[in-house]
């Protein structure tokens, strides 16, 4: 264990960093993304070495069920919240988080608009599904409690996890405002392919 | 409210919110990578960490000194104390031990056997002139300078490039008093 503002310095500092390197707030988070995803490939590693042996998911369930208990517990040291299948797209799936870690010290200027921290942990999750063509958006949400608005770094770490898991999806984080509540909660959606979902049919 | 009174590393620690160390070590690997990736250059990247450092140390600094309760220091040698025991556990779990101090007590060095930054890594032979932990250099350089400590930190031991211990050399080059902006018999 290491504390808890080591991290969050060593965060901030990853992010003003990439703040210099890019152009638009885009770029930020592709660059959030990709650095998430690296995490999240070697979280992959790990656990699968660790929890799982050579057990690997085939099913859509069972691979979002590990990155909502499993992993989230070895990098926040909790379940998520929530898993949640969206009403709109077959394809949607929502894991709900209170209070994302990264984005509890991080505070988004208004020039920044929808930019979210979650994008680097949105990364981890890609890598869990990721697959050859898969695009799944992973909405996080969660809800920041405190009063004033956070930066909502998509967790890009979290892309990392389904693509290596074989499950690719576009994995986004977004804020979603909350009914009595002051702060929005961070949502990551998770948009599977369409060959993800085809193979979920077959298996039946 | 009165001032803490000072604490040790182990109980400042364990009052403090912890996080995942291998979410911290991956985090740090992913940065080192990026920086790689975008300067190229080992020696760029090396500036690059102790330039981060130091903006984390400047900061840093206020956060130890309100949740550690540590009051100014009589000289470099509790200073360095201090740091090993105390600084280095309540951030990053681990203590250091100091050595070697030089006959004038203004350069010793920090001793690290067990480093959260560098678990699971291997240098690549292309990036042997890479201090890889060079982020805790500016940090201690950082942190230091706010409390009016000019200070040279360089690198002798590393495990990563073969030694058996990480070994920082923290030198005092400049304490500069703290100026207060008005005189009292003005």
């Amino acid at each position: 264990m290491v504390s808890l503002s080591a991290f969050a310095f060593l965060f901030s500092e990853l992010v003003q960093y990439n703040q210099t390197r890019v152009d638009n707030i885009a770029e930020l988070e592709r660059r959030l993304e990709d650095a998430g995803y690296a995490v999240g490939a070697r979280v992959l590693e790990l656990l699968c070495h660790r929890e799982k042996g050579n057990r690997r998911e085939t099913r859509l369930l069972g691979i979002l069920s590990f990155v909502h208990s499993t992993v989230w517990k070895v990098l926040f040291g909790k379940v998520a919240d929530s898993l949640e299948k969206g009403t709109e797209h077959e394809d949607e799936y929502m894991i709900s988080e209170k209070e994302l870690l990264v984005n509890r010290f991080i505070s988004i200027p208004k020039d920044m608009g929808t930019f979210n921290c979650g994008a680097f942990v949105a990364g981890i999750v890609k890598v869990r599904m990721g697959y050859d063509l898969a695009v799944f958006h992973w909405l996080f949400v969660t809800s920041i409690s405190s009063n004033w608005p956070k930066l909502n770094k998509l967790l890009f770490l979290e892309k990392g996890v389904l693509d290596g898991a074989g499950f690719p999806a576009v994995v986004t984080a977004h804020f979603v405002p909350v009914e009595g509540q002051h702060r929005p909660r961070t949502t990551i959606l998770i948009k599977f392919a369409e060959e993800v979902l085809q193979r979920e049919a077959r298996l039946g | 409210m009165a001032p803490l009174a000072p604490r040790t590393g182990d109980a400042v620690f364990a009052n403090v919110e912890r996080v995942n160390a291998e979410l911290f070590t991956l985090t740090y690997g992913a940065i080192v990578r990026q920086l790689l990736t975008d300067l190229e250059e080992v020696e760029e990247v090396n500036k690059q960490l102790d330039q981060m450092g130091y903006n984390i140390g400047v900061r840093l600094i206020d956060e130890f000194l309100a949740k550690s309760g540590v009051s100014s220091c009589v000289d470099f040698r509790e200073t360095a104390d201090v740091i090993a025991k105390v600084g280095f556990k309540m951030f990053l779990g681990v203590t250091a031990s100091v050595t070697n101090w030089d006959a004038e007590g203004t350069s010793c060095s920090l001793v690290l056997d067990d480093n959260p930054l560098v678990d699971f890594v291997e240098l690549p032979d292309t990036c042997q002139g890479l201090y890889y932990c060079n982020i805790l250099s500016g940090v201690i350089r950082g942190a230091l300078e706010m409390v009016s400590m000019k200070t040279e930190v360089t690198w002798i031991r590393d495990m990563l490039h073969g030694d058996d211990a990480y070994e920082l050399r923290v030198k005092l080059l400049k304490q500069v008093p703290e100026e207060y902006p008005y005189k009292d018999d003005e």
